[in-house]
Protein backbone atom coordinates (compact mmCIF):
# COMPACT_ATOMS: atom_id res chain seq x y z
CA UNK A 1 0.00 0.00 0.00
CA UNK A 2 1.55 3.50 -0.81
CA UNK A 3 1.60 6.02 1.97
CA UNK A 4 -0.88 7.32 3.81
CA UNK A 5 -2.01 11.06 2.14
CA UNK A 6 -3.82 11.60 6.17
CA UNK A 7 -2.28 10.17 9.10
CA UNK A 8 -3.54 11.03 12.51
CA UNK A 9 -1.32 9.88 16.02
CA UNK A 10 -3.19 10.10 19.07
CA UNK A 11 -4.97 13.61 18.32
CA UNK A 12 -7.24 14.99 21.31
CA UNK A 13 -9.67 17.73 21.87
CA UNK A 14 -10.26 19.02 25.33
CA UNK A 15 -13.12 21.43 26.26
CA UNK A 16 -12.59 22.61 29.89
CA UNK A 17 -13.45 18.74 31.69
CA UNK A 18 -14.97 17.78 28.64
CA UNK A 19 -13.08 15.02 26.10
CA UNK A 20 -14.70 16.03 23.06
CA UNK A 21 -12.36 13.65 21.04
CA UNK A 22 -9.32 11.29 22.58
CA UNK A 23 -6.55 9.42 21.34
CA UNK A 24 -7.76 9.26 17.64
CA UNK A 25 -4.90 7.17 15.81
CA UNK A 26 -6.08 6.88 12.21
CA UNK A 27 -4.10 6.77 8.59
CA UNK A 28 -5.90 7.25 5.28
CA UNK A 29 -4.22 6.30 2.26
CA UNK A 30 -4.54 7.91 -1.34
CA UNK A 31 -8.02 7.77 -2.94
CA UNK A 32 -9.87 5.90 -0.51
CA UNK A 33 -13.10 6.72 0.53
CA UNK A 34 -14.31 6.46 3.76
CA UNK A 35 -17.03 7.11 5.81
CA UNK A 36 -16.90 7.81 9.54
CA UNK A 37 -20.44 7.24 12.03
CA UNK A 38 -21.19 8.01 15.22
CA UNK A 39 -24.21 8.97 17.64
CA UNK A 40 -24.26 13.25 18.12
CA UNK A 41 -21.62 14.15 19.91
CA UNK A 42 -19.16 11.34 19.14
CA UNK A 43 -16.64 14.13 18.09
CA UNK A 44 -16.75 13.27 14.28
CA UNK A 45 -17.57 17.30 13.46
CA UNK A 46 -14.23 17.86 16.32
CA UNK A 47 -12.08 15.20 14.26
CA UNK A 48 -12.96 17.06 10.67
CA UNK A 49 -12.44 20.59 12.79
CA UNK A 50 -9.01 19.52 13.98
CA UNK A 51 -7.87 18.43 10.32
CA UNK A 52 -8.97 21.25 8.52
CA UNK A 53 -7.47 23.90 11.67
CA UNK A 54 -10.94 25.38 12.37
CA UNK A 55 -10.19 23.52 15.85
CA UNK A 56 -6.40 23.41 17.50
CA UNK A 57 -5.95 19.68 18.82
CA UNK A 58 -5.33 19.77 22.75
CA UNK A 59 -2.79 17.30 22.11
CA UNK A 60 -1.57 14.31 19.13
CA UNK A 61 -0.16 15.61 15.69
CA UNK A 62 -1.79 15.12 12.29
CA UNK A 63 0.22 14.57 9.19
CA UNK A 64 -1.23 14.84 5.26
CA UNK A 65 1.27 13.91 2.76
CA UNK A 66 4.07 13.71 5.14
CA UNK A 67 4.06 16.88 6.26
CA UNK A 68 2.70 17.89 10.00
CA UNK A 69 -0.39 20.64 9.51
CA UNK A 70 -1.05 20.24 13.80
CA UNK A 71 -2.66 23.54 14.51
CA UNK A 72 -1.80 25.07 11.34
CA UNK A 73 -4.59 28.12 10.69
CA UNK A 74 -7.63 26.86 8.18
CA UNK A 75 -6.70 29.12 5.61
CA UNK A 76 -2.91 27.31 5.53
CA UNK A 77 -4.35 24.27 5.34
CA UNK A 78 -7.15 24.85 2.48
CA UNK A 79 -3.32 25.82 0.61
CA UNK A 80 -1.94 23.15 1.02
CA UNK A 81 -5.29 20.43 -0.27
CA UNK A 82 -7.52 19.81 2.42
CA UNK A 83 -10.68 21.08 1.94
CA UNK A 84 -14.41 20.38 3.55
CA UNK A 85 -17.61 20.91 2.87
CA UNK A 86 -20.38 21.58 5.79
CA UNK A 87 -23.33 20.05 7.26
CA UNK A 88 -25.37 23.23 6.92
CA UNK A 89 -24.39 24.40 2.99
CA UNK A 90 -22.29 27.56 3.63
CA UNK A 91 -22.70 29.00 0.28
CA UNK A 92 -22.84 33.23 -0.23
CA UNK A 93 -26.66 33.77 -0.87
CA UNK A 94 -26.71 36.69 -2.54
CA UNK A 95 -24.99 35.94 -5.57
CA UNK A 96 -25.71 33.57 -8.31
CA UNK A 97 -25.16 29.76 -8.23
CA UNK A 98 -22.21 30.76 -11.11
CA UNK A 99 -21.15 33.38 -9.05
CA UNK A 100 -20.53 31.56 -6.34
CA UNK A 101 -18.84 28.49 -7.74
CA UNK A 102 -16.38 31.07 -9.96
CA UNK A 103 -15.38 32.89 -6.66
CA UNK A 104 -14.49 29.56 -5.63
CA UNK A 105 -12.68 28.78 -8.56
CA UNK A 106 -10.99 32.04 -8.58
CA UNK A 107 -9.61 31.55 -5.27
CA UNK A 108 -8.61 28.20 -5.90
CA UNK A 109 -6.28 29.78 -8.55
CA UNK A 110 -5.06 32.56 -7.19
CA UNK A 111 -1.55 33.40 -6.19
CA UNK A 112 -1.47 33.08 -2.11
CA UNK A 113 -0.36 36.65 -1.76
CA UNK A 114 -1.82 40.00 -1.37
CA UNK A 115 -0.52 41.53 -4.57
CA UNK A 116 -2.18 38.12 -6.36
CA UNK A 117 -5.18 39.04 -4.79
CA UNK A 118 -5.44 42.39 -5.89
CA UNK A 119 -4.29 41.40 -9.76
CA UNK A 120 -6.20 38.39 -10.02
CA UNK A 121 -9.87 39.10 -11.53
CA UNK A 122 -12.37 37.21 -10.55
CA UNK A 123 -13.78 35.84 -14.12
CA UNK A 124 -10.45 34.88 -15.67
CA UNK A 125 -10.69 32.71 -18.61
CA UNK A 126 -9.46 29.85 -16.42
CA UNK A 127 -11.62 30.54 -13.39
CA UNK A 128 -14.72 30.63 -15.42
CA UNK A 129 -13.99 27.25 -17.24
CA UNK A 130 -13.30 25.15 -13.90
CA UNK A 131 -16.59 27.25 -12.73
CA UNK A 132 -18.86 25.59 -15.60
CA UNK A 133 -17.31 22.26 -15.25
CA UNK A 134 -17.20 21.72 -11.89
CA UNK A 135 -21.48 22.86 -12.38
CA UNK A 136 -21.54 20.58 -15.08
CA UNK A 137 -19.45 17.52 -13.08
CA UNK A 138 -22.31 18.21 -10.07
CA UNK A 139 -25.03 18.79 -12.57
CA UNK A 140 -26.43 21.71 -11.62
CA UNK A 141 -25.63 23.57 -14.81
CA UNK A 142 -29.51 24.27 -15.29
CA UNK A 143 -29.17 26.39 -11.66
CA UNK A 144 -26.49 28.95 -13.28
CA UNK A 145 -27.98 32.16 -12.90
CA UNK A 146 -30.15 31.32 -9.88
CA UNK A 147 -29.49 33.30 -6.74
CA UNK A 148 -28.20 31.08 -4.28
CA UNK A 149 -30.64 31.99 -1.46
CA UNK A 150 -33.71 30.84 -3.72
CA UNK A 151 -31.96 27.05 -4.41
CA UNK A 152 -33.79 23.64 -2.86
CA UNK A 153 -31.65 22.10 -0.14
CA UNK A 154 -30.28 19.45 -2.67
CA UNK A 155 -28.92 22.08 -5.09
CA UNK A 156 -27.23 23.98 -1.99
CA UNK A 157 -25.77 20.91 -0.72
CA UNK A 158 -24.01 20.37 -4.37
CA UNK A 159 -22.91 23.58 -4.68
CA UNK A 160 -20.96 23.56 -1.55
CA UNK A 161 -19.32 20.42 -2.49
CA UNK A 162 -18.93 21.39 -5.71
CA UNK A 163 -17.06 24.99 -4.13
CA UNK A 164 -15.12 22.88 -1.86
CA UNK A 165 -13.71 20.85 -4.95
CA UNK A 166 -12.24 23.78 -6.88
CA UNK A 167 -8.78 24.28 -6.77
CA UNK A 168 -8.28 20.64 -6.93
CA UNK A 169 -7.77 19.77 -3.48
CA UNK A 170 -6.05 16.49 -2.84
CA UNK A 171 -8.27 15.44 0.70
CA UNK A 172 -12.14 16.36 0.60
CA UNK A 173 -13.88 16.05 4.23
CA UNK A 174 -17.93 15.60 3.68
CA UNK A 175 -19.55 16.65 7.10
CA UNK A 176 -22.61 14.61 6.16
CA UNK A 177 -23.46 15.57 2.59
CA UNK A 178 -27.15 14.19 3.12
CA UNK A 179 -28.75 15.93 6.11
CA UNK A 180 -31.29 18.08 5.36
CA UNK A 181 -32.44 15.66 2.36
CA UNK A 182 -35.06 13.05 2.35
CA UNK A 183 -34.62 9.56 2.42
CA UNK A 184 -35.70 9.41 -1.71
CA UNK A 185 -32.89 11.95 -2.96
CA UNK A 186 -30.23 10.86 -0.77
CA UNK A 187 -29.13 8.09 -2.86
CA UNK A 188 -28.90 9.76 -6.28
CA UNK A 189 -27.48 12.57 -4.71
CA UNK A 190 -24.47 10.75 -2.61
CA UNK A 191 -24.09 9.01 -6.51
CA UNK A 192 -23.65 12.70 -7.79
CA UNK A 193 -21.43 13.55 -5.33
CA UNK A 194 -18.98 10.42 -5.68
CA UNK A 195 -18.67 10.14 -9.21
CA UNK A 196 -17.63 13.70 -9.42
CA UNK A 197 -15.19 13.29 -6.74
CA UNK A 198 -13.96 10.09 -8.08
CA UNK A 199 -13.42 11.72 -11.86
CA UNK A 200 -11.35 14.32 -10.01
CA UNK A 201 -9.12 11.85 -7.99
CA UNK A 202 -9.81 12.92 -4.39
CA UNK A 203 -9.91 11.09 -1.00
CA UNK A 204 -12.86 11.09 0.72
CA UNK A 205 -13.87 11.71 4.03
CA UNK A 206 -17.67 11.50 5.04
CA UNK A 207 -19.84 12.02 7.99
CA UNK A 208 -23.34 10.07 7.94
CA UNK A 209 -25.84 8.78 9.84
CA UNK A 210 -27.84 6.89 7.55
CA UNK A 211 -25.98 2.89 7.11
CA UNK A 212 -27.47 2.61 3.62
CA UNK A 213 -25.47 5.07 2.37
CA UNK A 214 -22.57 4.30 4.16
CA UNK A 215 -22.49 0.05 3.13
CA UNK A 216 -23.41 1.73 -0.46
CA UNK A 217 -20.28 4.29 -0.72
CA UNK A 218 -18.01 3.91 1.98
CA UNK A 219 -14.88 1.63 1.60
CA UNK A 220 -14.10 1.91 4.70
CA UNK A 221 -16.14 3.02 8.15
CA UNK A 222 -14.77 4.65 11.04
CA UNK A 223 -16.90 4.01 13.73
CA UNK A 224 -16.92 7.23 16.43
CA UNK A 225 -18.15 6.76 19.78
CA UNK A 226 -17.46 8.97 22.88
CA UNK A 227 -14.90 10.96 21.16
CA UNK A 228 -12.42 8.04 20.03
CA UNK A 229 -12.51 5.75 17.31
CA UNK A 230 -14.08 2.27 18.39
CA UNK A 231 -14.34 0.11 15.10
CA UNK A 232 -12.62 0.54 12.13
CA UNK A 233 -12.49 -1.18 8.97
CA UNK A 234 -14.86 -2.71 5.72
CA UNK A 235 -18.18 -1.18 5.98
CA UNK A 236 -19.32 -5.13 6.64
CA UNK A 237 -16.99 -5.87 9.29
CA UNK A 238 -17.68 -2.37 11.25
CA UNK A 239 -21.53 -2.71 10.81
CA UNK A 240 -21.44 -5.74 12.57
CA UNK A 241 -19.57 -5.21 15.41
CA UNK A 242 -21.51 -5.83 18.25
CA UNK A 243 -20.11 -2.35 19.96
CA UNK A 244 -21.29 -0.75 16.87
CA UNK A 245 -24.52 -1.91 16.49
CA UNK A 246 -25.42 -0.96 20.37
CA UNK A 247 -23.73 1.75 20.96
CA UNK A 248 -24.70 3.48 17.26
CA UNK A 249 -26.59 1.68 14.67
CA UNK A 250 -28.49 -0.37 16.72
CA UNK A 251 -29.22 -4.22 15.96
CA UNK A 252 -31.48 -3.50 12.75
CA UNK A 253 -32.93 -5.33 10.07
CA UNK A 254 -30.40 -3.62 7.99
CA UNK A 255 -27.58 -5.89 9.55
CA UNK A 256 -29.89 -9.47 8.36
CA UNK A 257 -29.50 -7.45 4.65
CA UNK A 258 -25.95 -6.97 4.84
CA UNK A 259 -25.31 -10.70 5.41
CA UNK A 260 -27.89 -11.77 2.92
CA UNK A 261 -25.78 -9.80 0.43
CA UNK A 262 -22.95 -11.32 1.17
CA UNK A 263 -24.43 -14.59 1.12
CA UNK B 1 -15.94 46.73 -18.22
CA UNK B 2 -18.59 46.44 -21.33
CA UNK B 3 -18.31 48.47 -24.26
CA UNK B 4 -21.26 50.54 -23.42
CA UNK B 5 -20.00 51.26 -20.06
CA UNK B 6 -16.83 52.71 -21.18
CA UNK B 7 -18.20 54.49 -23.44
CA UNK B 8 -20.78 56.06 -21.09
CA UNK B 9 -18.08 56.85 -18.76
CA UNK B 10 -15.98 58.09 -21.38
CA UNK B 11 -18.69 60.73 -22.11
CA UNK B 12 -19.33 61.40 -18.51
CA UNK B 13 -15.78 62.31 -18.61
CA UNK B 14 -15.70 64.69 -21.92
CA UNK B 15 -18.86 66.16 -21.26
CA UNK B 16 -17.50 66.93 -17.08
CA UNK B 17 -13.76 68.65 -18.90
CA UNK B 18 -16.38 70.58 -21.64
CA UNK B 19 -18.28 72.13 -19.13
CA UNK B 20 -15.56 73.43 -17.19
CA UNK B 21 -15.00 76.30 -20.03
CA UNK B 22 -18.80 77.05 -20.38
CA UNK B 23 -19.97 76.85 -17.12
CA UNK B 24 -20.07 80.00 -14.68
CA UNK B 25 -18.10 80.09 -11.51
CA UNK B 26 -20.05 79.01 -9.03
CA UNK B 27 -20.97 75.99 -10.39
CA UNK B 28 -17.68 74.80 -11.36
CA UNK B 29 -16.68 75.60 -7.74
CA UNK B 30 -20.21 73.23 -6.60
CA UNK B 31 -18.49 70.85 -9.04
CA UNK B 32 -14.93 71.29 -7.73
CA UNK B 33 -16.18 70.33 -3.83
CA UNK B 34 -19.33 67.78 -5.31
CA UNK B 35 -16.30 65.41 -7.27
CA UNK B 36 -13.95 65.84 -4.48
CA UNK B 37 -16.51 64.87 -1.94
CA UNK B 38 -17.57 62.10 -4.72
CA UNK B 39 -13.71 60.08 -3.52
CA UNK B 40 -15.12 60.10 0.15
CA UNK B 41 -18.41 58.56 -0.92
CA UNK B 42 -16.65 55.96 -3.37
CA UNK B 43 -14.22 55.01 -0.31
CA UNK B 44 -17.67 54.45 1.68
CA UNK B 45 -18.68 52.32 -1.57
CA UNK B 46 -15.73 50.21 -0.96
CA UNK B 47 -16.57 49.38 1.99
CA UNK B 48 -20.27 49.24 1.89
CA UNK B 49 -20.35 46.50 -0.32
CA UNK B 50 -18.53 44.42 2.11
CA UNK B 51 -21.49 45.04 4.57
CA UNK B 52 -19.18 48.04 6.88
CA UNK B 53 -20.63 51.44 7.28
CA UNK B 54 -18.12 53.97 9.02
CA UNK B 55 -19.01 56.61 10.63
CA UNK B 56 -15.81 57.83 10.81
CA UNK B 57 -14.36 58.57 7.27
CA UNK B 58 -14.04 62.56 8.36
CA UNK B 59 -11.19 61.37 9.95
CA UNK B 60 -9.51 60.66 6.76
CA UNK B 61 -10.96 63.28 4.88
CA UNK B 62 -9.56 66.11 7.65
CA UNK B 63 -6.32 63.96 7.47
CA UNK B 64 -6.09 64.77 3.51
CA UNK B 65 -6.67 68.28 5.11
CA UNK B 66 -4.67 68.97 7.37
CA UNK B 67 -1.90 67.50 5.42
CA UNK B 68 -2.11 69.46 2.80
CA UNK B 69 -2.29 72.86 4.98
CA UNK B 70 0.92 71.34 7.17
CA UNK B 71 3.12 70.47 4.42
CA UNK B 72 2.32 73.79 2.42
CA UNK B 73 3.67 75.39 5.27
CA UNK B 74 6.31 73.65 6.91
CA UNK B 75 7.59 72.00 3.69
CA UNK B 76 6.61 74.77 1.62
CA UNK B 77 5.48 72.30 -0.98
CA UNK B 78 2.92 74.03 -3.59
CA UNK B 79 2.78 71.52 -6.23
CA UNK B 80 -1.27 70.68 -6.05
CA UNK B 81 -0.54 67.14 -7.49
CA UNK B 82 2.12 66.54 -4.70
CA UNK B 83 -0.04 68.21 -2.43
CA UNK B 84 -2.96 65.99 -2.74
CA UNK B 85 -1.16 62.78 -3.31
CA UNK B 86 0.54 63.47 0.27
CA UNK B 87 -2.89 64.54 1.50
CA UNK B 88 -3.71 60.80 0.35
CA UNK B 89 -1.04 58.83 1.52
CA UNK B 90 -0.87 60.45 4.76
CA UNK B 91 -4.60 59.20 5.50
CA UNK B 92 -4.08 56.15 3.98
CA UNK B 93 -1.09 56.04 6.68
CA UNK B 94 -3.75 56.58 9.50
CA UNK B 95 -6.32 54.25 8.11
CA UNK B 96 -3.36 51.55 7.64
CA UNK B 97 -2.95 51.55 11.47
CA UNK B 98 -6.06 51.80 13.07
CA UNK B 99 -7.24 49.49 10.47
CA UNK B 100 -5.32 46.94 12.73
CA UNK B 101 -8.18 47.64 15.37
CA UNK B 102 -11.28 48.62 13.02
CA UNK B 103 -10.87 45.48 10.62
CA UNK B 104 -11.64 43.45 13.75
CA UNK B 105 -14.74 44.96 14.04
CA UNK B 106 -18.06 44.74 12.28
CA UNK B 107 -21.73 46.82 12.07
CA UNK B 108 -22.80 49.10 14.88
CA UNK B 109 -19.30 48.35 16.88
CA UNK B 110 -17.41 49.14 13.43
CA UNK B 111 -19.41 52.11 12.38
CA UNK B 112 -19.12 53.76 16.17
CA UNK B 113 -15.83 52.86 16.49
CA UNK B 114 -14.55 54.85 13.80
CA UNK B 115 -17.16 57.63 14.78
CA UNK B 116 -14.96 57.63 17.96
CA UNK B 117 -11.26 57.58 16.05
CA UNK B 118 -12.34 60.71 14.83
CA UNK B 119 -14.18 62.45 17.37
CA UNK B 120 -10.44 61.92 19.12
CA UNK B 121 -8.59 63.87 15.82
CA UNK B 122 -11.59 66.80 16.32
CA UNK B 123 -10.55 67.07 19.76
CA UNK B 124 -7.18 67.20 19.26
CA UNK B 125 -7.24 69.91 16.57
CA UNK B 126 -9.74 71.60 18.91
CA UNK B 127 -6.88 71.61 21.47
CA UNK B 128 -3.95 72.11 19.90
CA UNK B 129 -3.30 76.07 19.35
CA UNK B 130 -0.23 75.31 17.00
CA UNK B 131 -2.86 73.83 14.57
CA UNK B 132 -5.13 76.92 14.52
CA UNK B 133 -7.47 75.29 17.41
CA UNK B 134 -11.27 76.25 16.24
CA UNK B 135 -10.25 78.99 13.59
CA UNK B 136 -8.11 75.97 11.57
CA UNK B 137 -5.25 76.94 9.09
CA UNK B 138 -5.01 78.53 6.05
CA UNK B 139 -3.63 76.85 2.95
CA UNK B 140 -1.36 78.69 0.80
CA UNK B 141 -2.62 78.84 -3.04
CA UNK B 142 -1.00 75.64 -4.99
CA UNK B 143 0.88 75.61 -8.06
CA UNK B 144 0.40 73.41 -10.62
CA UNK B 145 3.66 72.06 -12.58
CA UNK B 146 5.13 75.95 -12.04
CA UNK B 147 2.12 77.25 -13.47
CA UNK B 148 0.79 79.70 -10.83
CA UNK B 149 -2.96 80.38 -11.68
CA UNK B 150 -5.02 83.06 -9.86
CA UNK B 151 -8.51 83.59 -8.83
CA UNK B 152 -11.04 82.18 -11.92
CA UNK B 153 -7.30 80.60 -13.34
CA UNK B 154 -6.62 78.32 -10.37
CA UNK B 155 -11.00 77.73 -10.24
CA UNK B 156 -10.76 75.68 -13.20
CA UNK B 157 -7.48 74.72 -12.80
CA UNK B 158 -8.17 72.91 -9.20
CA UNK B 159 -11.37 71.62 -11.36
CA UNK B 160 -9.17 69.73 -14.09
CA UNK B 161 -7.24 68.82 -11.53
CA UNK B 162 -10.38 66.99 -9.18
CA UNK B 163 -11.69 65.65 -12.60
CA UNK B 164 -8.30 63.98 -13.46
CA UNK B 165 -7.58 62.41 -9.83
CA UNK B 166 -11.37 61.57 -9.68
CA UNK B 167 -11.02 60.01 -13.03
CA UNK B 168 -8.15 58.00 -12.29
CA UNK B 169 -9.69 56.75 -8.79
CA UNK B 170 -12.77 55.44 -11.24
CA UNK B 171 -10.80 53.78 -13.13
CA UNK B 172 -8.33 51.98 -10.25
CA UNK B 173 -11.16 51.45 -8.10
CA UNK B 174 -13.62 49.79 -11.17
CA UNK B 175 -10.56 47.48 -11.91
CA UNK B 176 -10.33 46.69 -7.80
CA UNK B 177 -14.17 45.62 -8.48
CA UNK B 178 -13.59 42.95 -11.14
CA UNK B 179 -10.65 41.61 -8.94
CA UNK B 180 -10.77 38.87 -7.05
CA UNK B 181 -10.10 40.80 -3.97
CA UNK B 182 -12.50 43.55 -4.09
CA UNK B 183 -15.31 40.71 -5.62
CA UNK B 184 -14.64 39.27 -2.58
CA UNK B 185 -16.52 41.94 -0.25
CA UNK B 186 -20.18 40.48 -1.25
CA UNK B 187 -19.09 37.15 -0.37
CA UNK B 188 -17.53 38.45 2.94
CA UNK B 189 -20.52 40.67 3.93
CA UNK B 190 -22.85 37.19 3.14
CA UNK B 191 -20.53 34.26 5.20
CA UNK B 192 -17.47 34.78 6.63
CA UNK B 193 -16.94 31.75 7.77
CA UNK B 194 -16.63 30.03 4.29
CA UNK B 195 -14.34 32.93 3.02
CA UNK B 196 -11.78 31.86 5.30
CA UNK B 197 -12.48 27.81 4.76
CA UNK B 198 -11.67 29.22 1.24
CA UNK B 199 -8.77 29.90 2.38
CA UNK B 200 -8.84 33.84 2.45
CA UNK B 201 -7.70 35.89 4.95
CA UNK B 202 -11.17 37.85 5.87
CA UNK B 203 -9.49 40.60 8.23
CA UNK B 204 -6.98 41.54 5.48
CA UNK B 205 -9.35 41.55 2.72
CA UNK B 206 -10.99 44.22 5.24
CA UNK B 207 -7.94 45.85 6.14
CA UNK B 208 -7.54 46.33 2.31
CA UNK B 209 -10.45 47.98 2.37
CA UNK B 210 -9.71 50.82 5.23
CA UNK B 211 -6.66 51.50 3.56
CA UNK B 212 -8.25 51.98 0.04
CA UNK B 213 -11.16 54.03 1.60
CA UNK B 214 -8.83 56.21 4.08
CA UNK B 215 -6.93 57.31 0.47
CA UNK B 216 -9.96 57.75 -1.07
CA UNK B 217 -11.28 60.12 1.54
CA UNK B 218 -7.70 61.44 2.33
CA UNK B 219 -7.55 62.69 -1.11
CA UNK B 220 -10.59 63.93 -1.17
CA UNK B 221 -10.09 65.97 2.02
CA UNK B 222 -7.12 67.32 0.14
CA UNK B 223 -8.48 68.93 -3.40
CA UNK B 224 -11.48 70.14 -0.63
CA UNK B 225 -8.43 72.12 1.27
CA UNK B 226 -7.04 73.16 -1.70
CA UNK B 227 -10.32 74.15 -3.74
CA UNK B 228 -11.50 76.19 0.05
CA UNK B 229 -8.19 77.17 0.83
CA UNK B 230 -9.03 76.48 4.38
CA UNK B 231 -9.34 73.31 6.69
CA UNK B 232 -10.66 73.84 10.15
CA UNK B 233 -11.57 71.27 12.75
CA UNK B 234 -15.37 70.75 11.57
CA UNK B 235 -13.63 68.58 8.68
CA UNK B 236 -13.15 65.60 11.44
CA UNK B 237 -16.51 66.07 13.00
CA UNK B 238 -19.14 63.63 12.58
CA UNK B 239 -21.87 65.40 11.22
CA UNK B 240 -19.61 65.73 8.41
CA UNK B 241 -18.78 61.82 8.13
CA UNK B 242 -22.94 61.88 8.45
CA UNK B 243 -23.15 63.65 5.52
CA UNK B 244 -20.90 61.31 3.30
CA UNK B 245 -23.17 58.10 4.86
CA UNK B 246 -26.07 60.24 3.33
CA UNK B 247 -24.56 61.23 -0.09
CA UNK B 248 -23.67 56.93 -0.30
CA UNK B 249 -27.40 56.20 0.32
CA UNK B 250 -28.49 58.72 -2.10
CA UNK B 251 -26.05 57.28 -4.58
CA UNK B 252 -26.19 53.63 -3.56
CA UNK B 253 -23.19 51.03 -3.78
CA UNK B 254 -24.23 49.69 -7.03
CA UNK B 255 -21.12 51.03 -9.44
CA UNK B 256 -18.41 53.62 -9.45
CA UNK B 257 -20.11 56.58 -11.05
CA UNK B 258 -23.25 56.79 -8.43
CA UNK B 259 -20.20 58.24 -6.22
CA UNK B 260 -19.75 61.40 -8.41
CA UNK B 261 -23.13 61.05 -9.53
CA UNK B 262 -24.95 61.27 -5.98
CA UNK B 263 -22.13 63.61 -4.85
CA UNK B 264 -22.98 65.89 -7.56
CA UNK B 265 -26.99 65.88 -6.78
CA UNK B 266 -26.20 66.59 -3.25
CA UNK B 267 -24.46 69.21 -3.25
CA UNK B 268 -26.45 70.90 -6.22
CA UNK B 269 -30.06 70.19 -3.84
CA UNK B 270 -28.01 71.79 -0.93
CA UNK B 271 -27.12 74.98 -2.39
CA UNK B 272 -30.57 75.14 -4.01
CA UNK B 273 -32.50 74.60 -0.91
CA UNK B 274 -29.99 76.80 1.15
CA UNK B 275 -31.04 79.85 -1.78
CA UNK B 276 -35.30 78.83 -2.08
CA UNK B 277 -35.27 77.68 1.87
CA UNK B 278 -32.76 79.53 3.89
CA UNK B 279 -34.98 78.66 7.26
CA UNK B 280 -35.69 75.27 6.00
CA UNK B 281 -32.97 73.91 3.80
CA UNK B 282 -32.15 70.92 6.28
CA UNK B 283 -35.76 69.69 6.09
CA UNK B 284 -35.88 69.66 2.42
CA UNK B 285 -32.66 67.61 2.17
CA UNK B 286 -34.02 65.14 4.92
CA UNK B 287 -37.57 65.23 2.48
CA UNK B 288 -34.65 64.03 -0.39
CA UNK B 289 -33.28 61.22 2.07
CA UNK B 290 -36.58 59.57 2.86
CA UNK B 291 -37.72 59.99 -0.95
CA UNK B 292 -34.57 57.90 -1.94
CA UNK B 293 -35.38 55.28 0.91
CA UNK B 294 -38.63 55.19 -0.08
CA UNK B 295 -38.39 54.98 -3.85
CA UNK B 296 -35.11 54.03 -4.52
CA UNK B 297 -33.64 51.75 -1.83
CA UNK B 298 -30.58 51.02 -4.22
CA UNK B 299 -30.13 54.98 -4.56
CA UNK B 300 -29.58 56.86 -7.77
CA UNK B 301 -27.19 54.36 -9.43
CA UNK B 302 -29.69 51.91 -9.64
CA UNK B 303 -31.46 54.35 -12.14
CA UNK B 304 -28.11 53.32 -14.38
CA UNK B 305 -28.72 49.81 -14.26
CA UNK B 306 -32.42 50.25 -15.08
CA UNK B 307 -31.47 52.01 -18.41
CA UNK B 308 -29.17 49.33 -19.02
CA UNK B 309 -31.97 46.33 -18.34
CA UNK B 310 -34.52 48.45 -20.03
CA UNK B 311 -32.51 48.38 -23.48
CA UNK B 312 -31.28 44.63 -22.84
CA UNK B 313 -35.36 43.89 -22.33
CA UNK B 314 -36.07 45.90 -26.23
CA UNK B 315 -32.94 44.10 -27.78
CA UNK B 316 -34.12 41.02 -29.59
Amino acid sequence: MNSPILSVRNLGKRFGLLFAARDITVSIPVQQTVGVIGANGAGKTTFINMITGHLRPTNGTIHFEGRDITGLPCRQIKGMGISRSFQVAQIFPSLTVFENMCTAAAIGRAPHTFIGHVCTPLRSRESVVEAETLLELFQIAPYRDRLAATLPQGIRKLLDIGMALAGSPRLLLLDEPTSGISIEEKFSLMQVIMSALNSRKCTVLFVEHDMDIIEGFAERVLAFYDGTVIADGTPAATLADPRVQTLISGPKVRCAVGAAAHV
Amino acid sequence: MVWSDRIAAGSAFLAAVIAGFVLPDWMISLATIAFANGLVVLGLIVMWRAGLVSFGQALYYCMGGYAVALIGRWGGVTDALLLVLLGGLSAAGVAFVVGFLLARYREIFFAMLSLALSMILYGLLVKTESLGSTDGLNVTAPTFLGYAPHQEELLVALYFLVLVVCATAALLISAYFRSLAGALAIPVRDNELRVEFMGMSVSRLIHTKLVISGLLAGTGGALVALAIGHVDPNMSYWTTSGEFVFITILAGAGSVGAAFIGSLAFESVRSFAFTMLPQLWQMLLGSVLLLTILFLPQGLGSLIQRLHWGRKAKAP
